[in-house]
């Protein structure tokens, strides 16, 4: 399978805080990869470094190469904004714009393209609704605030809103974790669905959640990554004593 | 209240045993810092109302002494253009006109400057250089309004009267805005000298309400691969709205109020023109200039009831403006938990 997204000796710097160390992997083409760890092992970190979303703060320094598609998104001359175009992000607390509509959500980042015909918006609404399976839970109140679905329905409206954009990688930051379990086996079954069109790579803390979703899994541990690997490999007979002390909740 | 005082020897008695045994020599001592407490609770509401109580009594008070001319003019008194302190008959149309134009004006210019200050120095600069503007912007806003007023008078009047007016009417004076006489001293002046105060006001609020945009809204934009002006437009703006709206009413109440820098640009002549060329007047400004020769009673109550129709109207503007930064900043809090 082809490698859609590869690390190459990755170093992320906060100030003088070291937060990830030396991290070379690779995320294979539509298929779901997870990040574990404990709480404060740099997996975020990493996640947002796919994206340059570092570049928001001007304390972090990122060295070494992050390729997609073999092309380094940290080389000059790339413009992070078409990098995340690409590349797109679900973050832990959904985060709907409140002043719009449902339906202006959804189109929000794909109408930064420029000025577009109003059928070709509604498709582009229907379709992305449909793929997230909110569709038939709001068709009949697209003008209505975001703000008034519950948080599982706000989480699939963002995942609506992200590959409405049409990205190739989407990276999740802990997507389900302010949500109910209801809403997180949902948010789960999406994921599944979703990675036939797209790469996947998700940041959680739940490990249970990581071993039902994933393909391919990471444990970082104090910025470090410990082993990755398929994720029946990792969760059944994993290589390093590190890894079987967390996954069997020995510590983390 | 009990719960305080408990909780204070608590700690000294597990803190050492010495404390231990002084617990019971203090057993007096509480009920003196109870008594303590009491007065002090006391004394800082009594402190808090007595400002309620101000604000009502002045109410009360200028309500009273507007009344001879409340019942002498009745709605004529803000219909009326006729202010003849001889004849003895008063009508403050020019001066509610010139208000509302001169502060209106001001307000429309000054938002968009302010908003794009405040944008700078959120947003745009660079660490350092925005928290260098901020405190500026704010110092501006603690400069005297008669200073503001000196420097319109002597500086930018003669310029506007030389420069800027002959060439509005040269090139607009086709336009009833802009026809006219260039004096200098006009409504014009007043609209620039206004706008020039407001800004910083206008300025620190918006940059407090766009401070309180949560950062995952703009990290939402972000990510869906908006340029920074497009996550200011998409993200930042829309969430901010209603306390920009906020800052700027907030604004539009202290342009009203102004008096000083106002009286000494304006030209005080109670002229109700549509050209911003000619000198005009304010409800401030002919407080300020007639209270020492209004020596009938009727004079004095017609200064009082503009006095109470200012106050009215500003602690509306007030209020309205508190209430929408205010709704912001609950909405920035809450969406955080």
């Amino acid at each position: 399978m082809n490698n859609k997204v590869k690390l190459e000796q990755v170093n992320i710097h906060f100030g003088k805080t070291h937060a990830v160390r030396d991290i070379n992997m690779s995320f294979p083409e539509n298929s779901v990869t997870a990040i574990i760890g404990p709480s404060g092992c740099g997996k975020s970190t990493l996640l947002r470094s796919m994206n340059r979303m570092h570049d928001l703060v001007p304390s972090a320094r990122v060295t070494g190469k992050i390729l997609v598609d073999n092309g380094d998104i940290y080389d000059r001359g790339v413009d992070p904004v078409a990098i995340r175009r690409r590349v797109g992000m679900v973050f832990q607390k959904p985060n709907p714009f409140p002043a719009m509509s449902i339906y202006d959500n959804v189109i929000a980042g794909y109408k930064l393209n420029g000025r577009l015909p109003r059928e070709e918006a509604d498709e582009i609404v229907e379709s992305c609704l449909k793929r997230v399976a909110l569709w038939d839970e709001v068709k009949d109140r697209l003008k209505s605030n975001a703000m008034m679905l519950s948080g599982g329905q706000q989480q699939r409206l963002c995942i609506a809103r992200t590959i409405a954009v049409k990205p190739e990688v989407i990276l999740m930051d802990e997507p389900a974790s302010a949500l109910d379990p209801i809403s997180t086996l949902k948010i789960e079954e999406l994921i599944e669905e979703l990675k036939e069109r797209y790469t996947i790579i998700i940041v959680t803390h739940n490990m249970q959640q990581a071993a039902r979703v994933s393909d391919y899994t990471a444990f970082l541990y104090m910025g470090d990554l410990v082993e990755c690997g398929e994720t029946k490999k990792i969760f059944t007979t994993p290589e390093e004593k590190r890894t079987e002390d967390y996954i069997t909740g020995r510590f983390g | 209240m009990d719960i305080d005082v408990r909780s204070s020897y608590c700690t000294s008695e597990t803190e050492n045993d010495v404390a231990r045994a002084t617990t019971k020599r203090r057993e007096p001592d509480t009920a003196k810092r109870l008594n303590g407490d009491a007065v002090f609770r006391y004394l800082t509401t009594f402190f808090a109302f007595s400002i309620l109580a101000i604000l009502a009594l002045m109410l009360y008070e200028m309500a009273g002494e507007s009344m001879p001319a409340i019942k002498a003019f009745g709605w004529k008194f803000v219909s009326s253009k006729d202010w003849d302190a001889v004849q003895e008959t008063f009508g403050a149309l020019p001066y509610l006109y010139g208000s509302v134009v001169s502060s209106v004006l001001a307000l429309l210019l000054a938002t968009p400057l302010s908003i794009g200050a405040a944008l700078f120095i959120t947003e745009i600069a660079p660490g350092r250089l925005g928290s260098i503007v901020a405190p500026l912007v704010e110092l501006l806003a603690a400069i005297p309004s008669v200073i503001y007023g000196l420097w319109g008078v002597l500086v930018m009047a003669p310029w506007l009267q030389t420069t800027v007016q002959p060439f509005l009417i040269e090139h607009f004076g086709f336009i009833p805005l802009f026809e006219g006489a260039p004096y200098g001293v006009s409504m014009l002046a007043a609209i620039f000298i206004l706008m020039i105060m407001v800004v910083p006001i206008i300025t620190s609020i918006t940059r407090e309400v766009l401070l309180a945009v949560p950062q995952n809204q703009k990290e939402a934009a972000i990510a869906l691969g908006a340029t920074r002006w497009e996550t200011i437009k998409i993200a930042i703006l829309p969430y901010g709205k209603s306390g920009i709206l906020g800052a700027a009413i907030l604004g539009l109440g202290r342009a009203i109020g102004e008096t000083m820098a106002v009286t000494m640009v304006i030209g005080n002549a109670p002229n109700i023109s549509l050209s911003l060329l000619s000198p005009a007047y304010t409800m401030p400004s002919v407080i300020a200039n007639e209270f020492a020769e209004a020596t009938t009673k009727l004079h004095a109550s017609a200064l009082m009831e503009i006095g109470l129709i200012l106050m009215v109207v500003t602690l509306i503007v007030n209020a309205l403006a508190r209430l929408l930064i205010w709704s912001v900043s609950r909405e920035a809090k809450g969406g955080a938990a």
